[in-house]
């Protein structure tokens, strides 16, 4: 990773929803916290996974990205313009450079626009006058994402769902985007079909070098994918790390105990049995979340600091550079997690 | 590409340029990509009941439009007072001295009683009239309630809010009973009560009536999908392109808003005719010495006990047409949306 201005940085990124509610004037009577206060970056090229369980605000971090929710508060900066309460006007040069991949497969198509026309929508809009015309350049485009390009006027409920989600990606490539968000994008599909797109969708970024925020909650499907990897949990950055280094050294509780969800298809015979942690009770709702550390209702090494003191997402001791935690207690490589109030040994087995 | 040019013409042509053109030229057939209008036009043609309901529709509007052209080449108008002013065409009580209304090689309709005016022209220009009011007031309808239904849906909030109330008490108003009581209010307004209300007046005033009573449920229908199509991932994608609000609603929403409109103005027009049939029946609106569909009944009305002709032409010619018009609507859906096909 370069070390120059990152492809897109965002700083203290915040999303409040206010819930309305009264009789009989109806006014603001509290907000949903579904991103509060995030930071990352993503540099040119580079794959950013972003994982946590429903209803953690991955999905509104990708639409305060792309700028189809307008952010309560922090910063969004593109190429170090500060895109954060830009218009669409003033967004005008910046959408053709940040694309987005959408979840659903069968609701992300105009089901009365052709393929051709879907595919080519982006650039009219744009008013793009690809060389050889645009119709050629669909025709390219659902080449370059492996369907037939006689297919240019067919509608959308002609095809499968995998096929779909490949005219999405053509859609989102029509622009020849540097950055893509990509929301779940294979989580509507059959698990056959997912690899399949998946695959797809590295080939795409590795060619044409475009860098990803890639949203999911499999965290195989993220490990396959991302160059680097953020955990959130209830709208905020628990731990980002290199993926491998994620993977190998999660240090939030937070990230061990989201691993070791992780069914492992190849049990190495000398490898001790590995132990998974269960997490009880249910996130809490972000309407009104936990002071301190938001991981502290569920945490099994929670203390009083956690709950008066929220951690900040540093580079704890023992980390690579680049691997930040938030967490007062981070787990270390050797410890084997020991879980005191949410293991069940038995039951794991 | 290529004309759909009947299979046994192809093989004698493909020979000579064997190895350049079928590349080229098979694939997109057995590909079968036709453009969707395409699509719905060779449904709609498959459905017989839709192309005769057509066909039928189709020849009120030409009849209507050429009535004048009809009756100049019949030879009558609806105004002369034959029976008054030909003696042995009407009796002593004013009736058709022959039988069924008067019906004769001069008058294939009959004539009417009292006056004696020719029933044929007087039922095509009633024609004329009554479509051009109902197809007037359904076109200005719809456009109403498409441009207030899918600006409340699109932008929602406080306009949404705002529109939705009005809506509510425009549904709430007992409408038949407000054209009766509030449409001689509006023409007092134009024209004062001595005077004598000018035709044209009148037409206006009815087709705004019956508009400004007509927009609210196609507005609230159209509301409705509008709200349920902006939040579908496929505005979003509009959206994340850059596209503007007008965009979004012409070539995103629009479309897939096309089969509720058409269903909608295709039910409103032979409802208008009925409506306005009623109004001139019930003596608001068009009166007696303009030809209309429902002045017709009114004074058939008169006579049918003793002779039913009268009512017969100008009740069976709306029957048919109303029938006609919601069964060519109900194709237009099947042709347009083949899932919701029954």
């Amino acid at each position: 990773m370069s070390n120059t201005t990152p492809l897109l940085d965002v700083t203290g990124l915040t999303k409040h929803f206010p819930v309305k509610g009264g009789f009989p004037i109806r006014r603001t009577i509290g907000a949903v916290q579904a991103v509060d206060g995030l930071d990352f970056q993503v540099s040119e090229g580079e794959s950013l996974g972003l994982v946590g369980e429903s209803g953690c605000g991955k999905s509104t971090t990708g639409r305060l990205i792309t700028r189809l929710l307008e952010p309560t508060g922090g910063k969004i900066s593109y190429r170090g313009q500060d895109i954060t309460h830009a218009g669409r006007k003033d967004l005008v040069p910046i959408r053709s450079e940040i694309q987005m991949i959408f979840q659903d497969p069968y609701a992300s198509l105009n089901p009365r626009q052709t393929v051709g026309k879907i595919i080519s929508g982006p650039m009219e809009i744009n008013g793009i006058q690809p060389s050889g015309g645009r119709e050629k350049r669909v025709r390219e485009l659902l080449e370059i994402v492996g369907l037939n390009p006689e297919h240019y006027n067919r509608f959308p409920h002609e095809f499968s769902g995998g096929q779909r989600q490949r005219i999405g990606v053509a859609r989102a490539l029509a622009l020849e985007p540097k950055l893509i968000v990509a929301d779940e994008p294979v989580s509507a599909l059959d698990v056959s079909i997912q690899a399949q797109v998946v695959n797809l969708l590295q080939k795409v970024q590795k060619d044409l070098g475009i860098a990803f925020v890639f949203i999911a909650h499999d965290l195989a499907v993220v490990r396959h994918f991302s160059h680097r990897v953020a955990v959130m949990y209830l709208g905020k950055i628990v731990e980002v790390a290199d993926r491998d280094d994620l993977y190998g050294n999660p240090r939030h509780p937070y990230t061990r105990a989201l691993l070791s969800a992780v069914p492992e298809a190849t049990a190495e015979e000398d490898a001790p049995a590995r132990e998974r942690i269960r997490l009880t009770g249910d996130v809490p709702s972000p309407l009104n979340p936990p002071s301190g550390c938001r991981f502290r209702t569920r945490c099994w090494k929670a203390t009083e600091k956690c709950a008066t003191e929220m951690p900040p997402l540093v580079q704890v001791e023992g980390n690579k550079p680049g691997h930040l935690t938030a967490c007062h207690y981070p787990e270390t490589q050797e410890t084997v997690p020991a879980p005191r109030a949410a293991k069940d040994p038995e039951a794991a087995a | 590409m290529t004309p759909p040019t009947p299979s046994p013409a192809a093989p004698l042509e493909v020979t000579d340029e064997d190895s350049a053109t079928p590349a080229k030229s098979s694939a997109p057939k057995g590909n079968e990509s036709r453009s969707p209008g395409r699509l719905a036009w060779s449904r709609f043609k498959r459905d017989r009941t839709g192309v005769i309901s057509a066909y039928v529709v189709v020849l009120f509007f030409v009849l209507g439009i050429a009535a004048p052209l009809i009756a100049k080449l019949y030879g009558k108008d609806p105004y002369t007072t034959y029976g008054m002013n030909t003696p042995g065409l009407l009796n002593e009580f004013n009736f058709p001295v022959k039988p069924n209304g008067g019906i004769s090689s001069d008058f294939w309709f009959g004539i009417e009683p009292q006056l004696g005016r020719d029933v044929f022209t007087f039922l095509f220009y009633g024609i004329r009239n009554s479509l051009l009011i109902a197809a007037a007031a359904a076109l200005l309808t719809t456009l109403l309630g498409v441009v207030v239904g899918i600006t409340a849906g699109y932008l929602g909030g406080k306009t949404d809010y705002l529109v939705g109330r009005v809506i509510d008490i425009l549904l709430a108003f007992p409408q038949t009973l407000f054209f009766i009581a509030f449409w001689p209010v509006v023409l007092a307004i134009f024209v004062s009560p001595e005077e004598n209300t000018p035709v044209w007046l009148t037409v206006t005033s009815l087709i705004l009536v019956m508009t400004a009573f007509g927009w609210a449920s196609i507005a609230r229908l159209l509301r409705g999908e509008v709200l349920a199509l902006r939040e579908r991932e496929f505005v979003e994608a509009a959206k994340v392109t850059g596209a503007s609000p007008a965009r979004i609603i012409f070539k995103e929403l629009l479309p897939n808003l096309w089969t509720p409109i058409l269903i909608q103005a295709t039910l409103l027009l032979p409802t208008y005719v009925t409506t306005e049939a009623a109004l001139a029946f019930l003596g608001v609106g068009l009166q007696d010495p303009t030809p209309d569909w429902g002045v017709m009944i009114q004074n058939g009305a008169k006579y049918y006990q003793d002779d039913i002709t009268f009512m017969l032409f100008p009740g069976l010619s709306m029957v048919i047409f109303v029938v006609a018009f919601n069964l060519l609507g109900d194709s237009v859906r099947d042709a347009l949306d083949p899932k919701t096909k029954r």
